[in-house]
């Protein structure tokens, strides 16, 4: 008779454990094996508090060799990297393609699929008054820069793109403008 | 006693109700007058639209009306400078400032010397245009009165709990009505009923001694408790459908379904490393900076319940972001305080468990909603797949290699159909079911 009750409770018990509030994770078996021991590169906090992810000291030069981009954020800074400032990769289809797909994902939401300015945060007047690249006086240098450090209402987008992407949306850009100017 | 001063605060609610309606009508009323006459100043409409139209599309990225952005609120500019200066200024911004004008110095060095576009293309009429515009400002949207302070919706009827008291009632009610009724014809000499409690007691005692039923029962007993417990332990850490509380009310829907921006722009990293990365402050404020209030009439649908979010609870989020990254919304200026969000993490593969995000999204081309879900139709994140390893082999097993733009595997591509005998080679034919690809 014992026997049966048990059996009665642990129906009962497993039957309300498997009403599971999807705002609480799941139980987990050995959770030693799940969580990782050194700090998650998605977490918050290191030793002593200091976050995990930090921009890298000022200077530092990564891995493949890209010096680090050492034209300043002022009026004199953009004017120099528009005048001197010239792309290192080859004017060819490959870094064209590459350069259109990530201009899709990182410029077309608001400078349109054209370079219009007619993307569809614009449409939508989230931003407003965003130029048509044919209107603006812009060579590779001064896209480069405007892509590193943003500008006025546009933000940088340099920690979303590689060296090598920048100048490929750049080599983009330049195609677009061409033809708005057409 | 008690229902007197249940109704004494009923009609206290009521008076109060009543004033409020008063109230409202008549601030209603207020401003539907003032919009009226603001209409009766006559406003030139066509000017009006033409000089917003123009505004919008040469100003507006770095001047708002009533709100300072990259430049300075353009509301009510021409109390401020003469028509002359302000055309000088709009045409050829530097040229003024070299003749040494002392005002567009002061303006230049006050907004961190931004270089204002000129616009030597705009003409005369133009310009006034566009200034008649920040003087008009925004034409009222018809019915102004709607516009004015929101009229709070009177709740109807009693609340839910006087409902269910009343039932109550009513059930106890019926109750008692009924015992009397069995009092009385018992009392009239009916044969006492040995009730439902006396019957059951018989029927237990019936079962209780078939060995037959407790077999059954002993059978049907384990075969339950089988079902339930290997359901449930199959659960174990598997976290399908979990949509914790973040920290923000961050709507993916907003974000990547009505405003159409691509998952990459935000999670960048997912082309070219293991992490998709939860984006850094910084790519929120590529757009905040900008927009630092939704738009009129967005609202989220909260899990809980249904509960809707609305602008005013909305706005409140974007302002965290604005905390976090240390932004000040009023002097548009970074703080330099800053202090990180903790996202409460919804997809997370056991330690022992290699995945890279860059291998499915830029080799493979993996859409991110095949595993993700339909997560641009989704208000709250929830873990949409089971994240399990048989659910990552069915998808080996099924998907083939894709090799366009993959030389990389063309040569072993060709050796493993004819090996296989097949045309096209699955990912798990190529190697993607070894245990040490994922478990080393």
């Amino acid at each position: 008779m014992k026997s049966f009750k048990i059996i009665i409770a642990s129906i009962v018990v497993t039957m309300f454990a498997s009403c599971k509030d999807k705002r609480k994770p799941q139980v987990q078996y050995m959770p030693d094996m799940y969580v990782s021991v050194p700090y998650n590169a998605n977490g918050v906090a290191s030793a002593g508090d200091v976050p995990v992810n930090r921009l890298p000291v000022a200077g530092t030069v990564n891995r493949n060799g890209v010096v680090a981009y050492d034209i300043p954020n002022t009026n004199d800074g953009y004017d120099k990297a528009k005048a001197e400032l010239k792309s290192p990769l080859a004017k060819n289809e490959e870094n064209l393609a590459n350069g259109k797909k990530m201009y899709g994902i990182y410029c077309a939401v608001c400078h349109g699929t054209k370079g219009d300015g007619n993307g569809i945060l614009m449409q939508r007047e989230k931003f407003l008054g965003i130029p048509n690249y044919k209107d603006r006086d812009i060579t590779e240098g001064s896209i480069y820069h405007v892509l590193m450090y943003g500008k006025n209402m546009m933000g940088s987008h340099s920690s979303q793109l590689t060296y090598k992407e920048r100048w490929q949306v750049v080599q983009y850009v330049e195609k677009l403008r061409s033809e708005l100017k057409k | 006693m008690q229902k007197l001063y249940f109704y004494s605060m009923k009609s206290v609610n009521y008076h109060s109700k009543l004033s409020r309606i008063l109230l409202n009508s008549l601030t209603s009323l207020v401003v539907f007058l003032v919009s009226f006459s603001v209409n009766a100043q006559d406003v030139d409409v066509e000017r009006q639209k033409a000089g917003r139209k123009l505004f919008n599309a040469n100003c507006a990225s770095c001047h708002k009306l009533n709100k300072k952005s990259t430049g300075p609120a353009l509301a009510g500019v021409e109390e401020r400078r003469s028509n002359e200066w302000l055309k000088a200024w709009i045409k050829n911004n530097a040229a003024l400032r070299a003749s040494g004008d002392a005002d567009a110095i002061a303006i230049y060095e006050e907004y961190n010397q931004a270089n204002m576009t000129a616009f030597p293309q705009l003409s005369e009429k133009q310009v006034d245009d566009i200034l008649y515009y920040t003087t008009v400002g925004d034409p009222v949207t018809s019915g102004g009165g709607s516009k004015g302070p929101d009229a709070p919706v009177l709740e109807s009827g009693a609340p839910k709990w006087v409902i269910w008291i009343l039932g109550a009632a009513i059930v106890v009610a019926f109750l008692i009505i009924f015992n009397l009724l069995k009092t009385v014809s018992e009392l009239k000499g009916a044969p006492k009923t040995p009730g439902l409690l006396g019957q059951s007691a018989e029927l237990w005692a019936g079962i209780k001694k078939n060995t037959f039923l407790h077999v059954l029962f002993v059978i049907f007993g384990a075969l339950i408790t089988a079902y339930f417990l290997f359901g449930n332990l199959s659960k174990v850490g598997v976290d399908q459908g979990y949509q914790p509380v973040q920290p923000i009310l961050f709507s993916h829907k907003i974000h990547a379904g009505d405003n159409k921006i691509e998952c990459q722009y935000c999670h960048s990293a997912a082309k070219h490393s293991k992490h998709s990365g939860i984006p850094s402050l910084n790519i929120c404020m590529n757009c905040h900076k900008n927009i630092a209030e939704v738009a009129e009439g967005t609202k989220v649908v909260l899990e809980d319940g249904g509960r809707v979010v609305g602008k005013a609870e909305l706005d409140k989020e974007i302002a965290k972001i604005y905390e976090h990254v240390g932004w000040d919304a009023k002097e548009l200026k970074y703080t330099g305080e800053t202090k990180p969000i903790e996202w409460v993490r919804i997809h997370n593969l056991p330690d022992f468990a290699y995945f890279n995000h860059s291998q499915h999204v830029t080799v493979a081309g993996v859409k991110c909603q095949k595993c993700h879900g339909p997560v641009e139709e989704m208000e709250e994140l929830y873990q949409y797949a089971p994240l399990t390893m048989g659910w990552c082999i069915n998808c080996h097993k099924e998907t083939n290699v894709d090799l366009k733009g993959n030389e990389y595997y063309a040569k072993i591509h060709k050796e493993l159909a004819e090996k296989y005998g097949v045309e096209k080679v699955t990912i798990a034919q190529l190697g993607g079911k070894e245990c040490g690809k994922c478990h080393y």
